[in-house]
């Protein structure tokens, strides 16, 4: 069980658990705002893109080059973006908190 | 080599050298292979806009047949932004459980009606019926709207005869046109209601600018959702195997909606004009003459892509640019990407297997490259299950 927090824009925190899966899946069934998760998480539409709360990106990890390449040309980028349809839901990640990119 | 196969034309050139060349109506137009190369100018659009001429940016060109901008497609940032802003949200509504529901009952009657027939044509009785009275949840029209947009037939500008065609884009105008005066006298819950009680900048919307969102609407939805659907139905004719994976794992459905639009890109590229002297892979590209990001070679591009050529309904990572990329990707993407997903719910659900009867490919010339983009009819009989 890992239990993960969103921050929308307009700063709600809501905080969510989960076994498996992936994190943007989480966020669309609790109607997190700002994850749409389009192309249903094959790293396609970018519609999941969050930055990680600098002191968990050690426990989220790096994005993958396909990922990275998506994430290049977005103007909000930073270097704690992720597309959270590319974070699985696992232990290790238990206690991240995201925040919904705009 | 199968009826649904769709090769790859680029590969040669896409490897070689990274672009092609195609005239249309002595408006070149140099044509981006490489899918970061195309997401890098689709990103670069002070370099290379969409606020050209109106009818510019589209490959063939609809400079001759038309004037109105096409809103927020022929708009460059950051004046875009404001209008897709406006619009955004509505062209989410595909994501809403009640919208879901009403496209599945659409498919599912189209579905159970093919189901008596002997042979049904998919382009003329399936495709476009489906992409019509789709659209009408779009719009939020009433259903019977429907039946004028089949009877226009499947293109809006595009004819049999000729690559374009004047008259056949003005039923469309003149529609529009129509609906917009309608909906000034009456306004209701629909698009063009909406539109008309937007502002930008404090200003009311113009007549002219509802009529560029619906045009952009209209037409940007047609060929592209109805090459989708039907190309899909080959796929499944010649893979009853692959209906059956969708029966049993209904999980992959969201990838397999992912895959079939990454292979068949349905829209083979789109235009941008050069607003200075610049390259692409190091080809020189002058001010004030076209490039075009082509999404089909792009999506077979074998550095991003394991097994490009094949169709892996389970493919996991699919970063493919059929509803383009950055700032202009496509509005009507996520109404398509439901469409496809409950056309493949209830295929799976309804049909064992599905004969092809007969078809005739459309096949498009882009001068040094000739590209399948979908069948000009396609006839088939349909197996319950």
């Amino acid at each position: 069980m890992a239990k993960i927090t969103f921050i929308t824009s307009d700063n709600e925190s809501t905080t969510l658990e989960a076994t498996s899966g992936s994190v943007m899946q989480l966020a669309v069934d609790n109607g997190i705002a700002g994850i749409d998760g389009d192309c249903g998480g094959v790293c396609s539409c970018a519609t999941c893109h969050v930055h990680v709360l600098p002191e968990h990106f050690k426990k989220i990890g790096e994005p993958s080059e396909i990922e990275k390449d998506m994430l290049e040309l977005d103007d909000n980028v930073n270097e704690y973006s992720r597309l959270c349809c590319q974070i699985e839901v696992t232990n290790s990640i238990d206690g991240a908190v995201l925040r919904v990119a705009k | 080599m199968k009826k649904s196969e769709f090769s790859d034309p680029f590969e040669k050139a896409r490897v070689d050298k990274g672009y092609g060349k195609m005239n249309d109506q002595d408006d070149p137009v140099t044509m981006v292979l490489r899918l970061k190369d195309v997401r890098k100018c689709a990103h670069s659009w002070k370099t290379f806009q969409s606020g050209a001429e109106p009818g510019r940016i589209v490959v063939p060109s609809e400079v001759n047949i038309r004037d109105t901008r096409q809103i927020p497609f022929e708009v460059d940032p950051p004046m875009h932004k404001a209008y897709r802003d406006l619009i955004e949200d509505w062209f989410k509504r595909p994501l809403g459980k009640e919208y879901q529901q009403k496209l599945k009952k659409i498919t599912d009657a189209i579905i159970e009606e093919v189901l008596t027939m002997d042979s049904v044509e998919i382009v003329e009785e399936f495709s476009l019926r489906l992409q019509s009275r789709a659209l009408t949840l779009l719009l939020n029209t009433p259903y019977e709207e429907s039946e004028t947009w089949i009877s226009w037939g499947t293109h809006v500008f595009r004819s049999k005869d000729t690559a374009l065609d004047g008259d056949k884009a003005n039923i469309l105008y003149n529609y529009i046109d129509q609906e917009i005066d309608k909906a000034i006298k009456n306004p209701g819950t629909d698009l063009y209601s909406v539109l008309l009680a937007c502002e930008v900048d404090g200003k009311k919307l113009t007549k002219e600018e509802v009529k560029g969102v619906m045009i952009l609407t209209f037409a940007g939805g047609r060929d592209t959702v109805i090459n989708a659907v039907t190309n899909s139905i080959a796929y499944f004719a010649d893979h009853p195997e692959s209906l059956k994976l969708l029966k049993e794992k209904p999980e992959i459905i969201g990838k397999a909606v992912e895959e079939l639009i990454r292979y068949f890109a349905p829209l083979t590229h789109m235009g941008r004009v050069a607003t200075e002297d610049t390259h692409v892979c190091e080809h020189a590209v002058k001010q004030d003459t076209r490039i075009s990001l082509c999404w089909a070679s792009a999506n077979r591009d074998a550095s991003i892509f394991e097994k490009p050529n094949e169709v892996v309904l389970d493919r996991k990572l699919n970063p493919h640019v059929s509803f383009g990329f950055s700032h202009h990707k496509c509005l009507g993407a996520t109404h398509a990407r439901q469409i496809m997903n409950v056309l493949l719910t209830s295929l799976a659900e309804k049909i064992t297997s599905i004969d092809l009867i007969d078809c005739k490919e459309n096949i498009e010339n882009l001068d040094e490259f000739k590209r399948k983009v979908g069948y000009d009819s396609l006839t088939v009989k349909f197996n319950k299950r």
